[in-house]
């Protein structure tokens, strides 16, 4: 955790647009799961540091971690599939609990869910099974928070591309994102969030070559 | 209310004089059904029941077990929570149903994935076509918005996620296993912009999809109006559930040899019944 400092945005490109005061910044190194608290009316921007990396995120209410970030309950309230500025994030019980109001990204995924050992023997095969993955990520970081297996579920990737052909077809394809392009996110109650820096390295989420990801909360 | 029922006897005479009453939703008990499929053997028919619009219903069904679901009248929304009945922190995960399959839509041979690289079910019949693993369910908070609280029409406006926690709630399990859904008759196709287009009918009466239960699977099935429904009344019509006994997948069968990734999703299964 850093000192809060006052902000001087021409000092650092990642910092352009934030308002108030840094009350941390830090940076989730390749492959690494990152678990922190956001009170309302603070806000996280993630910043994809090198291009096209994957950010697995997951939200839980600060006050009762039973209410959850919910995919389905987002993209029904907003008619779209995608994650794009203005987007509000929902939970299972329908009420906001963070909104996008920046993104240098056209649109986010949330229909891709988590890489996971076993998806991936179903995607690429068993060889597989010894690779890491994003669900590894959330359960080591979901366990000492008293969370489990249960509390994993369909969550958003942040800097990834997954488009639906006319034809139905779906698939994770090349990014959209680049090097240095931000997500803000302002929480609208107190939340913890907990992402895995994906470590995907069979589809092009990370490019093949997962990278850091800067994480910067404003007050 | 004219009878007298001062007495426990007068009571339990008008409870009793209930017997035999039969509404179009209900179970069956023992189950009976004379439409089910050539070849299956009626000591085979494991379940029978409609679901009344804005119930729901809990079931266990083994490996093997085909569940027929027909929408009597069109306008029927049959919403899933599917858990491992052994160990049920392993459940429906709908972004790994639709990723794995390379696809944003079910249909026939289409799987419904755990989050443990298996399969749950299969669809062996669809002439339904349209169906949803995107939208969720309603809740309460979107449903008293919607249709009110229900307070003047002295009725309850049900919706799903309330129909899923006391389901959930009778398997022994609570809030944090409520996950994802997937809605079979009511359907959702996306625009290149991503724009979500609900197909939600009133449809033809009497679609048809078959499932067939891959693992021992514990059930929740709800039917309430579909998250999406722009119609201002609360709209939503009978669910009939039959269910019967079925031979475990063989390694010939189309549907488990029909993608690589599907196959290695029986292959996981079959893994974890060797035992």
């Amino acid at each position: 955790m850093t000192e809060a400092t006052t902000l001087e945005p021409q000092a650092d490109p990642h910092l352009a647009g934030l308002s108030g005061d840094i009350v941390y910044d830090e940076t989730v190194p390749a492959r690494h799961f990152w678990v922190h608290k956001v009170k309302k009316g603070e806000t996280l921007r993630i910043v994809d540091l090198e291009g096209n990396q994957a950010v697995d995120l997951l939200i839980y209410s600060d006050a009762d971690d039973a209410e959850r970030y919910s995919a389905q309950d987002t993209v029904a309230a907003q008619g779209n599939l995608f994650l794009r500025q203005g987007a509000i994030l929902r939970s299972n019980e329908g009420r906001p609990m963070m909104t996008i109001t920046d993104t240098s990204v056209a649109y986010h995924d949330t229909i891709g869910g988590a890489c996971s050992v076993e998806s991936n023997t179903l995607r690429y095969g068993h060889h597989t099974k010894s690779q890491h993955a994003c669900v590894e990520n959330y359960l080591k970081a979901s366990l000492p928070e008293a969370r489990t297996k249960r509390d994993i579920v369909s969550n958003i990737n942040f800097f990834m591309n997954v488009p639906v052909m006319e034809d139905g077809s779906l698939g994770i394809v090349d990014g959209i994102s680049a090097a240095g392009l931000t997500v803000d996110l302002r929480a609208e109650m107190d939340v913890e969030v907990m992402v895995s820096n994906c470590p995907q390295i069979n589809n092009p989420c990370n490019g093949f070559n997962p990278t850091p990801v800067r994480m910067i909360i404003t007050s | 209310m004219t009878q007298s029922l001062g007495d426990p006897k007068a009571a339990r005479a008008h409870a009793r004089a209930m017997a035999g009453t039969v509404v179009e939703s209900m179970p069956v008990l023992p189950p009976v059904a004379d439409d089910l499929p050539d070849g299956v053997p009626s000591e085979d028919l494991l379940w029978e029941e409609t679901i009344a619009p804005g119930g729901y219903a809990i079931r266990r069904i083994n490996r093997g077990g085909r569940i027929r679901l027909i929408d009597l009248h069109g306008d029927a929304c049959a919403s899933f929570q599917i858990f491992n009945a052994e160990m049920p922190t392993e459940r429906l995960n709908v972004a790994d149903t639709l990723k794995v399959q390379w696809t944003a839509y079910l249909g026939a041979g289409k799987l419904l994935l755990s989050d443990m690289g298996r399969v749950l079910m299969s669809f062996l019949e669809d002439d339904a076509g349209t169906h949803d693993c995107i939208c969720g369910t309603s809740n309460e908070e979107l449903s008293s918005a919607k249709y009110g609280k229900g307070e003047k029409a002295g009725r309850y406006f049900l919706n799903g996620r309330d129909r899923f926690l006391l389901g959930v709630g009778k398997h022994g399990l609570g809030r944090k296993d409520v996950h994802p859904c997937v809605n079979l008759f009511k359907g959702a196709k996306v625009d290149d912009d991503g724009t979500i287009v609900p197909e939600l009918g009133p449809f033809e009466a009497g679609r048809t999809v078959v499932l067939r239960a891959e693992m021992d699977l514990m059930l929740v099935v709800a039917n309430c109006p579909h998250v999406m429904d722009p119609r201002d009344e609360w709209t939503v019509t009978p669910l009939r559930l039959t269910a019967w006994r079925g031979p475990v997948t063989p390694e010939d069968d189309p549907i488990r040899n029909d993608t690589p990734e599907g196959l290695r999703a029986f292959l996981n299964v079959e893994d974890y019944y060797r035992r």
